[in-house]
This record gives structure tokens, C-alpha cells and sequence, in this order.
């Protein structure tokens, strides 16, 4: 399995591959949300995934961390070198490879009834031996790290309020503390901006450039607004009806490509810029 | 009139009710009406003239109660405080037992095949009626205040595993799928993407059940469950209305005043 996975590793050597995703389909009904995607990511890279809505970002994105099953078939997706699905089938050691993942979704998925710092703790789940974590029994380092992490985002004066009270800005940097806890090597976000206010958006983008750059992490990002991909990512793929279209610097996308990717009213994703 | 050439085309003409929508109606209601005049006779609904022509028995009964007997109340308090005790034990043990079954029998949580036989076991526990509990128990352990535990525990097992595998099913997936992205184990996912989300509901329905298992308790000592009821029925049989009229008080007054508490703690809790 992971021979073949390396067989086809276009950049970098295996160890160095965040994400070798080969030939990857995903049907819902009757409708193709993935049609044979091949994408491979490199440790460190920040790679931005557009396309207009129902392109497939978001099932690729899914299918990485294996919260959504591929269809059968020789699609395989690994990550770190470890398969996360083949065959249609989601690997047994998917919750070590999640452990390592950490998952930015739009709608931020706290659990609102728990407070910020209790949500950002659940980060260190997959560490702990299983009773630890169902009884809520932290170490104090974790706690110690899950200060930290809310800190470092900017959230840390919340810690004791409820995930619900908080603004859609707080409670994503809340998230992205969560991954931080978790001791993620990588952070993959599904439209991490969309529900937030420009500004917040803003504040949030910069946060997981700061990441990438600062302290190495890999991020891939869908995004809705193009112009967040290029001014924030190196790397742009363009899926356009489950299909890889654009696989290049965020520099070479003009407005053909553009035009290509989203039709002609491409400038709605241009909103920002025009505005 | 609404200027309607910017947008061309016809105006479509507004819904109405089609013709089998309109039969079901009938169908239904006058099925209903059916059913009801079909039944004056099987309920005895024509000697409702009795309530007025038997009117000695119902002045000694009355008399009887507007004159309650308080010589008793300590032992009738004490009947009514283990009445309580029955539903609270009751309640508790199916909450116990409604808890893992309500879990299990939620589609979002539990694969098909561990769903379909515990919810024929809630059917099962449901359908059957707590006094018809109760007569089994009273059978299986003797006269006393454990058969009555034990019937509501059953019969409220049933009723609240149901009401909690609706909440369950009715919560966001969001959160779980977030404590699941973090690595985590199904177990976990439970505890901290589920549970919290369902706390509210499942306390509010345990305590609402707390509050009818302290009626349906009462009723249960009728046939020898223990409590109050028993004493109730004794009283009944023995004509001493004065006595049976403190117990009715006493009945209304507890029953009221744990409606009253466990309505403040659930307002509390929502």
C-alpha cells in the first residue's frame, strides 16, 4: 500500500509528503463530487483549494481525514506516508493519522455547552489513555498547553465562557487552538473564513499563515473568496466539477484561468478586492 | 394590482387543496364520527342520568369528604413520603438503564442491527402497562414497595430511552465530527461531543418523569404496591370517607408541590 504510494510521490520523498492523494472519486447519488483527483502535498506548503460551490473541495478535504469514505476502486489517499483509505475503505489506523491533523471546519464545531478552555482540551484526546480523556481527567501539562494555545490566538481571556456566547472569530481561533493542543503537524481548514466577518476573516487567515511560516505546519484551506488565495497561499488547486483544473503558483492564476474555473461571474468570488 | 410584466410569463394560479388530499379528510374525520356514535352504547354513555338519580350515595360520599379525618395524618404522611421514595428509586434505575439504551438506539450513533432489537426491547417495555408491571412483580417479589420500584423502573425505562434517542438524534453532528477530527475514540465522541449537547433535555425529561411516577406511585398502591395508595384502598373499602378525604388532600398537596419543584429546576436547566 504504501509502496505504491511512494511510487507515485511526485515532490519530495515520502517523508516529506503531508498528503499523496491517487485517482480519487467520490459519487453521491447520481453526482460526481470527485472525479479521479490526483493531488500531492508537501510537508510546510500552504495550499489553498478553490472552485466554485459543489466543485469537490470540501469532500476532498473530508476524505483526507477520512470523515468521509471514497468510493471503491484504486483511489488511495495517505497522509504521512499512511494510508487513510483505500478501496473505499477508511483505514483502522485512522485516528493515529487524525491525531496529527488538525481539522478547521466553517462552522467551527465547538461544543457549544462546553466552555472554550474544555474544547480546546479535547485536543489532547488522542494522546491520552482512553478513560483519561472520557472522564476529563487532564494532566496539567496539557492544561498548562491548552493556556497557551488559547494565548497564542489571541482567546486565552474566554477560556472559562461557553463556546456558544463567543463571536464566530473566537470561536474559530478557539479551533485552531484546539489543533494546536492536539500537536498537529498539519491543518487542514473547509472554508474557515466563509461564516466571519471581514475582519475576523482577515485575523484568522493571517493566523494560519503565521502558523505555516513560523512554526512549519502544512495547511491546505478551501476557500470560497479567490483573492484570500492569492494574497494568503503559494499554491492554488482549482477543482471544477470534481476534477483537478489548475495545479500552480497562486501568481499564475489570471483572470482566462479564472473565467475558466468559475464561468463567467467569476467576479462574485472577487468580492473583497471589488468592493 | 401587482405590475407583473418585468418579470414575464404567467402568473401561476395559487395552490389548492387537490381532490385526494380532500377525500383523505373526509375519510379521516368522518371516520372519527363513525367511531364515536358507534360507541354511546359499548360505554354506557345512556345512564349518565345516574350521576343525578344516585344522589344518596353521592351525599354520604361527599359529606364523608368534607369532613377529613386528621386523627391518622402521621401514618398517612409516612405512606405518602414512601409513595415518593418508590417513584424517586424508580426513576433513578431507569435513568440508569435509559442511558446506555438511549445511546444505543439513536440511528446517528448506533449501527442499524444494535438499533432495530433495542427498540423493539422500548416497544416491549412501554407497551405493557405499569399496574400490569406491577401485578408480574408483585407476583415475582410479594405485596410491598419493590414491585412498585421495580414496575415503574421498567415502564420508565422504556418511555425515557425513547425520549433520549430522540434527543440524540436530533443533536448537531458538527461538534462530534470535531472532537472525532481530533483523533479521538467513539467512546469519547460520546462523552464530549454528545453528551453535552443532550444534558439539558435528558435531566428535564427524567425529572418530568419523576413528577408522573409520583401520580402513577399513588395509583400503583392500589393494587399493593405499598404507599399510599394501599392505605387509600383500605379506607375506600372500609366507608371511612373522613380518612379517605386527608388522604386526597395529602395526595394534591405533594404531587403539587413536586410539580412545582421539578418545574423550577428544569426552567433552570433550559
Amino acid at each position: 500500500m504504501s509502496s505504491s504510494a511512494a511510487a507515485t510521490a511526485a515532490p519530495g520523498s515520502l517523508a516529506t509528503s503531508l498528503v499523496l492523494a491517487r485517482d480519487v472519486s467520490k459519487t453521491f447519488g447520481q453526482r460526481k463530487a470527485l472525479d479521479g483527483v490526483s493531488v500531492s502535498v508537501a510537508c510546510g506548503e500552504m495550499v489553498a483549494l478553490i472552485g466554485p460551490s459543489g466543485s469537490g473541495k470540501s469532500t476532498l478535504l473530508r476524505s483526507i481525514t477520512g470523515l468521509q469514505s471514497i468510493d471503491g476502486g484504486k483511489g488511495t489517499i495517505s497522509v504521512f506516508g499512511q494510508t487513510v483509505q483505500s478501496n473505499g475503505r477508511v483505514a483502522g489506523t485512522v485516528r493515529a493519522t487524525r491525531s496529527r491533523l488538525g481539522m478547521i471546519f466553517q462552522q467551527f464545531n465547538l461544543v457549544g455547552r462546553l466552555s472554550l478552555f474544555s474544547n480546546v482540551m479535547l485536543g489532547a484526546l488522542g494522546r491520552l489513555p482512553g478513560w483519561r480523556g472520557a472522564l476529563g481527567l487532564w494532566p496539567s501539562a496539557d492544561k498548562t498547553r491548552a493556556m497557551q494555545a488559547l494565548h497564542r490566538v489571541g482567546v486565552s481571556d474566554y477560556a472559562a465562557q461557553r463556546a456558544n456566547t463567543l463571536s464566530g472569530g473566537q470561536q474559530q481561533r478557539g479551533a485552531i487552538a484546539r489543533a494546536l493542543v492536539q500537536g498537529a503537524e498539519a491543518i487542514l481548514a473547509d472554508e474557515p473564513v466563509a461564516s466571519l466577518d471581514p475582519v475576523s476573516a482577515r485575523k484568522v487567515m493571517e493566523l494560519l499563515v503565521e502558523l505555516n511560516k513560523r512554526d512549519g505546519l502544512g495547511v491546505i484551506v478551501t476557500l470560497h473568496q479567490v483573492d484570500y488565495a492569492i494574497r494568503y497561499c503559494d499554491r492554488v488547486v482549482a477543482l471544477k466539477a470534481g476534477k483537478v483544473v489548475y495545479d500552480g503558483p497562486s501568481t499564475g492564476l489570471d483572470t482566462a484561468r479564472l473565467i475558466d474555473i468559475y464561468g463567467p461571474e467569476f467576479e462574485d468570488a472577487f468580492w473583497e478586492t471589488k468592493a | 394590482m401587482i405590475d407583473t410584466s418585468v418579470t414575464g410569463g404567467a402568473v401561476p394560479k395559487p395552490p389548492s387543496k387537490s381532490l385526494g388530499a380532500w377525500l383523505l379528510d373526509v375519510l379521516i374525520w368522518g371516520g372519527v364520527a363513525v367511531v364515536l356514535i358507534y360507541s354511546i352504547g359499548d360505554v354506557d354513555l345512556g345512564n349518565l342520568s345516574r350521576l343525578v338519580t344516585n344522589s344518596d350515595n353521592v351525599r354520604t360520599f361527599a359529606a364523608g369528604l368534607l369532613q377529613p379525618d386528621f386523627t391518622n395524618w402521621r401514618l398517612f404522611v409516612e405512606q405518602m413520603w414512601l409513595t415518593i421514595q418508590i417513584a424517586l428509586w424508580g426513576t433513578f434505575l431507569a435513568v440508569i438503564l435509559a442511558v446506555p439504551m438511549g445511546l444505543a438506539a439513536a440511528r446517528n450513533i448506533a449501527p442499524i442491527w444494535v438499533v432495530t432489537p433495542v427498540r423493539w426491547v422500548m416497544n416491549l417495555l412501554r407497551s405493557v402497562p405499569d399496574l400490569v408491571m406491577a401485578l408480574l412483580f408483585i407476583v415475582a417479589v410479594g405485596l410491598g414497595p419493590l414491585a412498585g420500584v421495580l414496575a415503574i423502573t421498567l415502564n420508565t425505562t422504556g418511555v425515557l430511552a425513547k425520549l433520549f434517542s430522540e434527543a440524540v438524534e436530533s443533536i448537531d453532528k458538527g461538534p462530534v465530527e470535531g472532537v472525532r477530527a481530533t483523533g479521538a475514540s467513539g467512546l469519547h465522541e460520546i462523552v464530549w461531543g454528545v453528551v453535552p449537547q443532550v444534558a439539558p433535555l435528558w435531566t428535564s425529561f427524567a425529572l418530568y418523569r419523576f413528577e408522573s411516577n409520583s401520580r402513577s406511585a399513588t395509583v400503583l398502591g392500589l393494587i399493593g404496591a405499598g404507599g399510599i395508595g394501599q392505605v387509600l384502598f383500605d379506607s375506600m373499602n372500609a366507608f371511612d370517607y373522613n380518612s379517605v378525604s386527608t388522604i386526597v388532600i395529602i395526595v394534591v398537596v405533594a404531587v403539587t408541590l413536586i410539580d412545582m419543584l421539578s418545574q423550577a429546576m428544569r426552567k433552570r436547566l433550559l
